[in-house]
């Protein structure tokens, strides 16, 4: 039988605040072991939490670029389980009226766009950190220790419609919406340091069939990457439990990327009952218009809108627009350099290229280098100007990074260059000599026969050679 | 109204002998039972009340005040271990 498969999506993003949801503790990432806790955050008899004004704001500013509705009135709400790494007994949430409700997002799925509906966005606050003792993992641990420095840690909680039909599509969707929350600079979205975190609820149903399969939820999926192998791994799961006739078991699921597998957590605990109820220690968050459109116009351009923007102004790739995008700076680099050097095709080239490779394998990004747009400008005129080859402009444009000194001192200093004319009309004269076809092809009119020869220039001079120079002394030598 | 005292029990993490069982099961729904009084009003035109007292974005500034006391919260720790909360094995 052929199956479709239906993914939903709930996404935890960290908001991007300095102190933790609910009180006055640093929620700064590697301090000391219970060096960031409180009386609140621990639960401790009689102290009161008060939300954090920065958190609530991050959270309308996300839900306001997920074009999702921001309610009028969310109240918090106790959800009541027990587990070591919550001391109070309950984690304060949102229920039934979270902060946003209703909003899309569109996902590029290789070349093809897909609007994936977002049902809610709400606030609440992270659990501790467990640590177990005697094994890798909970399973098999003989102890736990606890560390409650995460615990309060607010957190923005993104949930999917269930409008996804792929594990490539999640994958997709997870990624397009840390690129916007980073963009937005609401959360750092590394997922490998957990400030993102994705759980996945997946089921599968004969193609055609309006219900939905029982489903699954997914755990502990570290990268983009993983949520598509554990996805992809859990539908086989599904469907090979549905081919042989077999039923799903509604559960939790592990994801092992070692063994690239999931597998159930073996728990006597009966159905979730949560027994949510409004948190009477926190009166409810009635965001009034004005306060709304405050945080909307601290939003910008959004990602998508700038890519599209790019691609029409500056006649940019799709590729190469969406790199840029996806690191403000960078975007912002290009844009600045364009000001100075009006060719943003070229621009981007070189920072999508040669710069973004540097960046890469110096684990650096664009703000953390000397490199500033009047330089590139200047190096990328230069080349216009055939002051300067591409191949030396990628040596000088290293220089420049590495030494912080201007393009025109290291151009000078290097003395790379081929300027002199009697040096370059030795080697003019040993290409043509080398290439009497192509010249005869020149001399009978072949004007393209020209940029060949000058290549062969540039190459014996090991692209010292000027090559505006070259080209007007070829000229003459040719005619 | 009949309580599921075992249900109840279970959630609290509370272990009750039979005869505690006995004893607290028709308490429990006698309290139950005397709040279903509550159904006899007309709440036809009443909107859910979260709160008792009308007041609203009750916030703090994202400022880091750092706490004077965790060595007093560590104090409370049943037991401990590099300055973590030691808890006996989560998971049977």
């Amino acid at each position: 039988m052929n199956y479709e498969t239906v993914i939903g999506l709930e996404i935890h993003a960290q908001a991007l605040t300095q102190s933790k949801m609910f009180c006055a503790c640093s929620i700064k990432f590697g301090s000391e072991p219970n060096s960031n806790i409180c009386p609140v955050c621990t639960g401790q008899p009689g102290s009161l939490p008060v939300a954090n004004k920065k958190a609530i704001e991050l959270g309308i500013k996300a839900a306001l670029a997920l074009n999702c509705k921001i309610e009028p009135s969310s109240i918090f709400a106790r959800k009541n389980y027990f587990y070591p790494d919550l001391p109070k007994g309950y984690q304060i949430s949102q229920y039934d009226k979270p902060l946003a409700t209703g909003g899309w997002v569109d996902i590029d799925v290789d070349g093809v766009t897909k609007r994936i509906g977002i049902t809610r966005l709400h606030l609440e606050e992270d659990a501790g950190k467990l640590v177990h003792v005697g094994a890798d993992r909970i399973m098999g641990a003989e102890e736990s220790l606890v560390d409650y420095n995460r615990g309060g840690t607010p957190l923005m909680e993104i949930v999917s419609e269930p409008d996804i039909r792929s594990a490539r599509e999640a994958a997709v969707y997870t990624e397009t919406l840390a690129n916007l929350l980073r963009y937005i600079e609401v959360c750092d979205a590394k997922m490998e340091e957990g400030s993102l975190r994705c759980d996945a609820n997946v089921s599968l149903r004969p193609v055609g069939q309006k219900e939905f399969g029982t489903k699954t939820e997914v755990k502990n999926m570290n990268s983009f990457k993983a949520i598509e192998k554990a996805l992809l791994s859990e539908e086989k799961r599904h469907e090979e439990v549905l081919e042989e006739g077999g039923k799903i078991t509604q559960e939790t699921r592990f994801y092992s990327e070692e063994t690239n597998t999931t597998s159930g957590m073996r728990s006597k605990e009966e159905a979730h009952d949560y027994r949510y109820f409004p948190e009477p220690d926190l009166p409810p968050i009635e965001p009034d218009d004005k306060w709304i459109e405050e945080i909307r116009q601290s939003l910008g351009e959004l990602p998508q809108k700038r890519r599209q923007r790019l691609i029409d102004q500056f006649g940019l790739n799709t590729e190469s627009a969406s790199i840029l995008v996806y690191d403000k700076p960078l975007a912002n680099f290009f844009e600045d350099t364009t000001k100075l050097y009006d060719k943003g095709a070229v621009v981007a080239n070189w920072l999508t290229g040669e710069v973004t490779a540097y960046l890469k394998e110096k684990k650096k990004t664009i703000e953390e280098l000397d490199l500033k747009p009047p330089q590139l400008a200047e190096l990328l005129k230069l080349i216009d100007e055939g002051t300067l080859s591409g191949k030396l402009a990628k040596g000088v444009l290293v220089k420049v990074i590495e030494t912080g000194k201007q393009v025109k001192d290291i151009v000078a200093e290097s003395g790379a260059q081929i300027s002199d004319q009697g040096e370059l009309n030795k080697i003019i004269a040993e290409v043509i000599a080398n290439n009497t076809k192509v010249v005869a092809d020149y001399k009978g009119g072949k004007e393209t026969a020209l940029t060949f020869l000058v290549g062969q220039v540039m190459k014996l001079s090991k692209g010292r050679a000027n090559p505006a120079l070259a080209n007007q002394l070829l000229k003459e030598a040719l005619t | 109204m009949r309580i599921d005292v075992e249900h109840v029990a279970k959630l609290a993490r509370l272990g009750l002998t039979d005869e505690e069982k006995k004893l607290f099961g028709p308490q429990l729904s006698a309290i139950l039972g005397y709040a279903e009084n509550l159904n006899q009003l007309s709440t036809g035109n009443v909107l859910p009340t979260s709160h008792a007292i009308p007041i609203k974005n009750v916030l703090r500034e994202d400022k880091v005040i750092p706490c004077a006391n965790v060595d007093d919260i560590m104090a409370n720790a049943p037991d401990e271990a590099d300055h973590m909360f030691r808890v006996p094995r989560i998971v049977e």
